[in-house]
């Protein structure tokens, strides 16, 4: 019944690893070769891939685990779904009803550990309820602001034998749920004007352009208007990264230019981003002389850190979509004047510190530059690549230089921070869209975390492309001890404890390459992307600087946004 | 500044348990639940009083709205409303106590619905201000043991949360 209810609901893939309590599930996959199951390694490993399915199509991502330490082992990643709203129904396995509550082997409260973590969750308790429950599910998964969902389903509800009338519902409404649809008319209305009365502006997007599928807008909204734009880092990608409006990403480790405008700005538009600490550094010295406009799907996430001046709630392509007719209708227009005065304001900054007028990294070292990996990874994949990212210092520099045109290219755990999210994401993401170049950027500490995944790859024949920046530490926790704790690494280095790399993924059938020179770097990583590598998984394992730090980094604590870090020994 | 909070939600399994675990997960207070079923048996209503700033409070009633299980919600402390909690009180009476706890429970309108040799179980209702009047008056030294069931309100005039 659950299979049939996955297949009525459109489910191409469901991500999963057997156990006790799923069986008969899992018997009805075998039996039902319509929703195509994937064997994973470790079930936190499914919930990633699954959610990196889900961000790279954005359809909901489908996850199968057993009861008790299937299901706990899934919550790692529904823990990074949840934080970064990405739609998933998770259905785990439960022991049979009479049981619950006995400690029965494998036995896990799975409702209540998984609470915090999940927009929604059920506990089926009569096989009747299963089409419901389930389109429910995904219901609440997909729609309004995104999330995880899980359904645990005891083992006697899924029993075979058990006949009854079966039913997909068609259409779903729930008296307690309504997920918002377009914006107040009037505050729209609003807001408009301020934007158009304007001098220095800024438009903040997050990822809620991306999962509320508003890009085209944005970018419509920002080229009528002339206004520069600044994406967090889980919105890069809603505005195309190589535009001349775009000024990189803001925040923690955002550009000198962003950061700066921001705030310098008087009007902020804010669209489906969430003001979090990444971002505003202290929020009571947050863009002291800037007006808000607020536009999120979620009213919690407004005026929750920093009050909005004026808030809207709604989808974000629909209120984009009126703001944008009330703007062309509008007898005003932006003042020129004022935007061209702001713009050259901007392109000082950029000429001065910016991240894409010239190398802020050292072009005269022997070593790799972790920059200059990325930019080479960049140049050789023409900027196509769908890249998804472990935690740590690569995926800053990813985030930096691995410019993205199009939303959904950029695959990373950003709420949560999770490391070994990647290789996992970087599967689901292939399994949606065979055909595309799959790349994870990866460290040396994120991918051992979820590295058995290496075995799926090699069952499934992923052709993904791991790049790893190998400084053999854990890069972004000892540039924090460089800077708070007069470099004591506390157990941030793996001293002489590394695999191989190369062999370890020959041992998987998989292709290694180990670059140490900087003059191999162009060469290998073509090799890495040439034909003969097109249908193989190849590991680049690059040793580069050990000691390179990411920055802009704003000081913190009690800084604002324009006080940044630019170097070990340069600050604004 | 206190709250009082009247939330109308699903009468499922773990429903309690959500907004119970909205207010520790983010470091809101709860100072008393109350939760029942309704005349409609697919709702339970709830009843809870916090304190907060208006911001807080916005945020509290935000969240709760996302909980799937919340059909609605109002801030009876936005307008004007009714208030009640129950008290029973257990107290010392023994002596010329017996004749002054008595008047007070006159005073308070309350009820003595128990009696025993030595102690006198009382029955209070009434805003929580005038339940911990009571327990002022009567003395921490008498006071046995307190069951209070927490505040329960109710909008005044024509307005009703209902579906």
């Amino acid at each position: 019944m659950i299979i049939r209810a996955l297949q009525d609901e459109g489910v191409d893939y469901v991500f999963g690893y057997p156990g006790g309590a799923a069986l008969h599930i899992y018997d009805a996959i075998f039996r039902n070769p319509a929703v195509k199951h994937i064997l994973v390694r470790h079930e936190q490993a499914a919930t990633h891939a699954a959610d990196g399915y889900a961000r790279a199509t954005g359809k909901v991502g489908v996850v199968l685990v057993t009861s008790g330490p299937g299901a706990t082992n899934a919550v790692t990643g529904i823990a990074t779904a949840y934080m970064d709203s990405i739609p998933m129904v998770v259905i785990s396995g439960q022991v049979p009803t009479d049981k619950i509550g006995e400690d029965a082997f494998q036995e896990t409260d799975m409702v209540g550990v998984s609470r915090p973590i999940v927009k929604h969750s059920f506990l089926i308790k009569d096989p009747r309820e299963i089409p419901e429950t389930i389109k429910k599910a995904f219901y609440i998964a997909a729609t309004g602001r995104p999330g995880p969902v899980v359904v645990d389903v005891p083992k006697n509800v899924t029993t075979p034998g058990e006949k009854f009338e079966y039913q997909y519902p068609g259409k779903m409404k729930l008296r307690s749920y309504t997920p918002p649809g377009r914006g107040h008319s009037g505050q729209i209305k609003k807001a408009a004007q301020l934007l158009l009365a304007a001098k220095r502006p800024m438009i903040y997007a997050g990822g809620g352009v991306i999962q509320g599928e508003g890009s085209r807008q944005l970018t419509e909204l920002a080229q009528l208007l002339n206004f520069p734009v600044t994406n967090t880092l889980m919105g890069l990608g809603c505005y195309p990264g190589t535009d001349r409006q775009f000024l990189g990403m803001l925040g923690m480790h955002g550009t000198f230019e962003a950061n700066t405008a921001m705030h310098h700005s008087d009007v902020i538009l804010a669209v489906g981003a969430r003001f979090d600490d990444r971002v505003t550094n202290t929020p009571s010295k947050f863009c002291p002389g800037a007006k808000i406009i607020h536009i999120d799907i979620d009213p919690a996430s407004i005026s929750k850190t920093v009050q909005a001046d004026i808030p809207i709630v709604g989808a974000v392509d629909l209120v984009l979509g009126d703001m944008l007719e009330v703007l062309k209708q509008s007898d005003q227009s932006p003042d020129s004047a004022a935007l061209a005065e702001w713009w050259k304001q901007i392109d000082d900054w950029r000429d001065r510190h910016g991240l894409y007028t010239r190398p802020r990294y050292r072009t005269d070292s022997g070593q790799i530059m972790p920059q200059e990996v990325i930019n080479t990874l960049y140049e050789v994949t023409g900027g196509e690549a769908i890249v998804s990212s472990d935690v740590g210092q690569h995926q800053m520099f990813a985030a930096q230089y691995y410019l993205f045109d199009k939303p959904r290219r950029w695959i990373n755990s950003g709420g949560l921070g999770t490391m070994g999210f990647g290789l996992p994401a970087a599967m689901g993401v292939q399994f949606a869209l065979r055909d595309a170049v799959s790349v994870c950027v990866t460290g040396e500490g994120s991918i051992q975390m979820c590295i058995q995944e290496l075995s799926t790859c090699t069952q499934y024949h992923l052709p993904i492309k791991i790049i790893c920046l190998n400084n053999q530490s854990l890069g972004m926790v000892k540039q924090w001890q460089d800077l708070q704790y007069d470099g004591r690494y506390s157990e941030s280095l793996y001293e002489e404890s590394l695999p191989d790399f190369v062999k370890l993924m020959e041992a998987f059938g998989h292709v290694g390459i180990r670059v140490t020179r900087r003059d191999q770097l162009r060469e290998k990583m073509q090799e890495c992307f040439s034909e003969q590598n097109r249908k193989r998984a190849v590991f680049m394992d690059i040793y580069v600087d050990p000691a390179e730090h990411v920055y802009p980094m704003l000081v913190a604590p009690n800084g604002s946004m324009r006080d940044m870090w630019l170097s070990r020994t340069e600050r604004t | 500044m206190r709250r009082i909070i009247s939330v109308l939600m699903e009468n499922a399994p773990g429903a309690l348990s959500r907004v119970v675990g909205l207010f520790s997960q983010r470091g809101y207070n709860i100072e008393s639940l109350t939760v029942a079923p309704t005349e409609d048996e697919t709702l339970s209503r709830l009843t809870l009083t916090t304190i907060g700033n208006e911001h807080k409070i916005e945020q509290i009633t935000k969240h709760l709205n996302k909980l799937i299980d919340v059909v609605k919600l109002v801030d009876l402390t936005e307008g004007a409303h009714i208030e009640r909690e129950l008290m029973l009180i257990k107290v010392k009476a023994s002596g010329a106590q017996r004749a002054e706890i008595k008047r007070c429970v006159d005073i308070f309108r309350g009820q003595i619905v128990d009696v025993t040799s030595s102690v006198y179980t009382v029955q209070i209702t009434g805003a929580s201000g005038k339940l911990d009047a009571f327990v002022d008056a009567v003395g921490e030294g008498t006071i046995l043991e307190v069951a209070r069931t927490g505040v329960s309100g109710i909008a005044r005039g024509e307005k009703v949360l209902s579906l």
